[in-house]
C-alpha cells in the first residue's frame, strides 16, 4: 500500500542562499494523525508548502498516494487539504462564496459545491455567518472557515499548518474533536502546532525536524518512552528552609512552599512522599513542571544544534 | 481534470471576477462613465463644435470610437491587474495555486475577467455616446473582432504587470506612465495625418494608433493605418503577452516561494 506521503531527499534553498531543507525523508502512514514538529525556522513550512506548490522544490521527490508530484501534480493536489498558518480567502468574499469558489476550482459542480459548503459549514458552526463578509469574522471563525474549504473536496489527506494559533481554549477542543472523527473516518491527518501536548494527546506519529533536517522520525509512545527524567512541581501547605533525600534531586522554589522533584528512571514518587510524611510536610498538589513531549523536545533540538 | 471540470474551474474564475468588478461599481464602473460623459461635453460639444471636421466627420463622431477604445484598454487592464494583485497581496492566490486547476485556465480565466469590465464599460460609454450624436458601423464584424483582441491584449498586458508588481504602486506605474500617453498619442483625439512626417513616424511605433484606428475604421470606414497590419500587431501582442504570462506562471513568478 503506498504511503500517505513519501518524500525523499527534499531540498529546498530559497533565492537569497539560505538553505531551508538539507535533504529530508519522510513518510506518513495512510490513515495516520502524524505531526510535524519543529522550533520557527526550521523547514515545518517550507515541506509543507512544497507539497501544496507553495514552494518550488530544489530537488527531490514528493509522492502523495503513490502519485508523483513532479509527473502529476494535478492529480496529487486533488489528495490535499491544506489549512495555512495564515489567512489567505479573500476578505471582501462571503463566507459561503469563499467556500463554494473553491469547490469551483477543483471542478465540482456547483450543485454539489452548495451542498457541501452547507454540510461543512454546518459543521463547523459557521452556517450563521454564511452571508458574513469573510472579514468580519473573529479569529477563531476565521480558522475554521479555512478548515471548512480546505475539505470542501473530501480530500484524503488534511494538512493543518499551527491551526490553533490565536485560538480560545473551548474552541481549540471542539475543533479537535472534529479533526479526529474526520481521522476516524480514515482522513489521513498532518499536523504542525506549538502546542505540543495537542501534539502528544492527538498524534500518533511524530517527525522533529530541526534546520532543515528531521532529527527523529518515530511513533509518539516510542519516544515518549525514551524519557529518562520527569520533573514534578509539588505545592506545599508550609514553607519550608531545606530538604534533604539522598540520590533524589530536590529544589525549593519560590516562597518555600513549592518544590521540583526531578525523577530518574528506576527512582519513585513513593520516596519522596514517605519522606515528606516523616517530616510532616503536607502536599497540596502536584503535577508535572513542563509536558513530556517537551523536554524531549527541547533536548532533541539542543542536541542536533 | 476532465474537460467537464476544466470548464467549470474556468467558470468559477470568470465568475468570480465579474462578481468582484460588479460589486465594486463605483469604482470600477462609475469612474469611466463620469470621465467620458465630460469628454464628450467638453471636447465634443464645446471644443468639437469650433474644430470643425476631421477625416470627413464630425469632431464628436471621430472621438467617440478613440474614447470606447480607451475606457475599453484601460478597464482591461487595471481589472486583472489590480484583481489578481490583490489576490497576491492578500494571498488568496493560493486557493488557486493548491487546487488542480491548470495554469493556463487560472490565466484565461483572469483574462476574460478583465475583457468582460473593458466590453461592459464599452458598451455603456457607448450607449453614453448615444446621447451627444448618433453613431453608424461601417463593419460590425471588424468592429466586435477589434474592440474584443485589444481588451484580451491588454487584460494580458495587466496579468503580467500583477505578477511582477510587488507593490500597488507598481500596478499604477505602468497604467500612469505608458498607457495613458500611448493611448493620448494614440489617435483617439486627432488624426495622425494632422502630425509633421517625422511625427507621423513616430507615432507608427504606438501600438495604440493601430487599435483605435482599426476600431475607428470598423465604426467609420476610417483609417489612419491599414487595418491588417493592426489585426497582425495585436495578434503578435497576444500571442507574446500570454506565452510570457503562462511561462511566468508555471515559474511561479511573483506567487510561489
Amino acid at each position: 500500500m503506498a504511503y500517505a506521503i513519501e518524500i525523499k531527499d527534499l531540498k529546498k534553498r530559497y533565492g537569497n542562499g539560505f538553505e531551508a531543507l538539507k535533504g529530508v525523508d519522510l513518510t506518513v502512514e495512510q490513515g495516520d494523525f502524524f505531526a510535524l514538529l519543529g522550533p520557527n525556522g526550521a523547514g515545518k513550512s517550507t515541506t509543507i508548502g512544497i507539497l501544496c506548490s507553495l514552494v518550488n522544490k530544489s530537488s527531490g521527490h514528493v509522492s502523495i498516494f503513490g502519485v508523483d508530484v513532479d509527473k502529476d501534480f494535478a492529480g496529487a493536489k486533488r489528495y490535499l487539504g491544506v489549512v495555512p498558518q495564515e489567512f489567505n480567502f479573500n476578505v471582501f468574499e462571503t463566507v459561503f462564496n469563499v467556500v463554494a469558489t473553491q469547490a469551483g476550482f477543483y471542478g465540482i459542480p456547483v450543485d454539489l459545491a452548495k451542498e457541501r459548503a452547507e454540510k461543512y459549514l454546518k459543521k463547523l458552526d459557521l452556517w450563521d455567518k454564511k452571508d458574513t463578509q469573510s472579514r468580519m469574522l473573529s479569529g477563531g471563525m476565521k480558522r475554521r472557515l479555512m478548515i471548512a474549504r480546505a475539505l470542501i473536496h473530501e480530500p484524503k489527506i488534511l494538512i493543518l499548518d499551527e491551526p490553533t494559533a490565536g485560538v480560545d481554549i473551548e474552541l481549540r477542543r471542539s475543533m479537535w474533536e472534529f479533526i479526529k472523527e474526520l481521522n476516524e473516518q480514515g482522513t489521513t491527518i498532518i499536523l504542525t502546532t506549538h502546542y505540543l501536548e495537542e501534539a502528544e494527546q492527538l498524534c500518533r506519529n511524530i517527525a522533529i525536524i530541526n534546520s532543515g533536517e528531521i532529527v527523529e522520525n518515530t511513533s509518539v509512545k516510542a519516544l515518549l518512552k525514551t524519557i529518562s527524567s520527569e520533573t514534578f512541581v509539588l505545592d506545599l501547605a508550609d514553607s519550608i528552609d531545606s530538604i534533604e533525600l539522598p540520590n533524589y534531586d530536590i529544589r525549593i522554589v519560590a516562597d518555600g512552599s513549592t518544590i521540583e522533584v526531578a525523577i530518574d528512571k528506576g527512582q519513585n514518587l513513593n520516596d519522596v512522599f514517605e519522606y515528606l510524611s516523616a517530616k510532616q510536610i503536607k502536599v497540596l498538589s502536584m503535577r508535572n513542571k513542563s509536558n513530556r513531549l517537551e523536554e524531549l523536545f527541547v533536548k532533541l533540538i539542543k542536541g542536533s544544534n | 481534470m476532465s474537460s467537464g471540470e476544466i470548464w467549470i474551474a474556468f467558470y468559477t474564475i470568470l465568475r468570480r471576477e465579474i462578481r468582484r468588478f460588479m460589486r465594486i461599481w463605483p469604482q470600477t464602473l462609475l469612474p469611466p462613465a463620469i470621465t467620458m460623459t465630460l469628454y464628450f461635453a467638453i471636447f465634443g460639444n464645446l471644443i468639437g463644435s469650433r474644430i470643425g471636421e476631421m477625416g470627413g466627420f464630425s469632431y464628436m463622431e471621430f472621438i467617440v470610437p478613440g474614447l470606447i477604445m480607451m475606457s475599453v484598454i484601460t478597464n482591461s487592464y487595471s481589472n486583472v491587474a489590480s484583481s489578481f494583485f490583490s489576490a497576491k497581496f492578500q494571498h488568496s492566490v493560493q486557493e488557486l495555486l493548491v487546487s488542480p486547476t491548470p495554469n493556463w485556465v487560472i490565466l484565461l480565466g483572469y483574462i476574460l475577467g478583465g475583457v468582460a469590465r473593458g466590453l461592459f464599460v464599452g458598451a455603456v460609454v457607448t450607449v453614453l455616446s448615444l446621447f451627444f450624436t448618433h453613431m453608424q458601423l461601417h463593419n460590425v464584424f471588424l468592429t466586435i473582432l477589434i474592440v474584443f483582441l485589444t481588451s484580451v491584449m491588454f487584460a494580458l498586458g495587466g496579468f503580467v504587470n500583477a505578477l511582477f508588481a510587488r507593490s500597488f504602486d507598481d500596478i499604477s506605474i505602468v497604467p500612469t506612465f505608458i498607457l495613458t500617453p500611448l493611448t493620448y498619442l494614440g489617435g483617439v483625439f486627432y488624426s495622425i495625418s494632422l502630425l509633421p512626417d517625422f511625427w507621423q513616424g513616430v507615432s507608427m511605433l504606438n501600438p495604440v494608433l493601430y487599435m483605435v484606428n482599426a476600431f475607428r475604421y470598423g465604426v467609420l470606414g476610417v483609417s489612419d493605418i491599414d487595418v491588417t497590419w493592426a489585426l497582425v500587431i495585436i495578434t503578435a501582442f497576444i500571442l507574446g503577452l500570454f506565452y510570457i504570462g503562462l511561462t511566468l506562471l508555471n515559474r511561479g513568478r511573483g506567487i510561489r516561494n
